[in-house]
């Protein structure tokens, strides 16, 4: 990804389109995020991520916390529309759907303002 | 996930049940940060148990749990017949720990520090747990506080998509603050059974549920 401009002027949101993130593994979905994450930016996922790959996003951004220069993550995606949808044959041919749209971001630069069915609104500060 | 990845843990989890039939299952406790899991945890070991002891200590602080704990071989009787659990208590599960809200409690930068690596440590030990070593999920919400939030989404979607029998607990009903119904409607699509796991309120409910769900 191209490199970032100094944080000090604003804030960067890098809008990563479902394309994109059909071509990387679960690893190097999580990295993409977090390398972006780390680095003061908003990561806002156009059809966000798995229920396996969001566990492993939490048990990697645990790995990662470290007093005084990351304390980790905040996570926000409109309730996927209902896991329910899909059949056990569906999910046994890896069909279930996950298209979602995510914001990620450091968690000590957004709060999350509302949230419901329909809307998140969040509060983004510089570092 | 691939269809053969899919087919397999499908066919080790039959294969599971068909032979082990005696075995204990392991029943994860999981939720958000002081949602009250070990407080239930040690209620059903002290209810259940000949010796009691205490599964871990409980505490108002955040992360008291920062390892998952496994008591073996809890018999649990219900209508004339038992069901066999290991009962795991896990340190409760979030996307961000800072150690500075620890101050807060009194404590010194180092102990504070120390306690935050031990609560990541403890929170990426839960996820492993869930994905690889439990056999269903009691999910403790504690029913004073807003449980529509996206730590509860992302995990009981996590524990759907593997296929886990789920049981959800809105717990600290004995609070004025509580609303069960608030969890209810967060979480539509599954039974939510009302309790308070200090005062042993609805005790006998949860119980049966446990047989029902995971007997």
């Amino acid at each position: 990804m191209a490199e970032v401009k100094d944080p000090s002027e604003g804030v960067q949101i890098d809008l990563i389109s479902g394309e994109r993130m059909d071509g990387l593994t679960s690893m190097e979905k999580i990295r993409l995020i977090l390398d972006g994450v780390r680095e003061g930016n908003i990561v806002i996922l156009e059809e966000g991520l798995s229920p396996d790959e969001e566990s492993r996003l939490i048990e990697v951004t645990m790995t990662e916390i470290s007093p005084d220069e990351f304390n980790g993550i905040e996570i926000e995606t409109h309730p996927r529309s209902d896991t329910s949808d899909s059949s056990f044959l569906d999910r046994l041919m890896g069909k279930e759907s996950t298209k979602k749209l995510t914001v990620i971001g450091p968690a000590n630069q957004i709060e999350t303002l509302h949230k419901d069915e329909t809307l998140i609104q969040t509060l983004v500060s510089r570092k | 996930m691939g269809l053969l990845t899919n087919l397999k843990s499908s066919i080790a989890r039959a294969a599971s049940t068909l032979f082990a039939e005696e075995e204990s299952k392991r029943i994860g406790i999981y939720g958000p940060p002081n949602a009250g899991k070990t407080t239930l945890a040690n209620r059903i070991v002290r209810d259940w148990t000949e010796h009691g002891d205490a599964v871990g200590p409980e505490s108002h602080i955040p992360h008291e749990t920062r390892r998952a704990r496994r008591k073996e071989d809890i018999e649990i009787e219900r209508n004339g017949s038992t069901v066999n659990i290991d009962v795991v208590d896990t340190p409760g599960v979030t996307t961000k720990v800072d150690y500075t809200e620890f101050l807060e409690h009194d404590m010194e930068k180092d102990d504070a520090v120390r306690r935050s690596r031990e609560a990541t440590e403890g929170v990426a030990e839960a996820m492993h747990w869930l994905r690889e070593d439990v056999d269903g999920v009691i999910y403790v919400l504690d029913s004073t506080t807003d449980p529509f939030t996206q730590v509860n989404t992302m995990l009981i979607g996590i524990i759907e998509s593997q296929d886990l029998p789920v049981l959800i607990l809105a717990n600290k009903i004995d609070k004025e603050e509580s609303s069960v119904q608030r969890i209810r409607n967060a979480f539509p699509q599954h039974e939510t059974i009302p309790l308070s796991a200090l005062e042993g309120d609805n005790m006998d409910e949860v119980y049966d549920k446990i047989a029902e769900y995971f007997g």
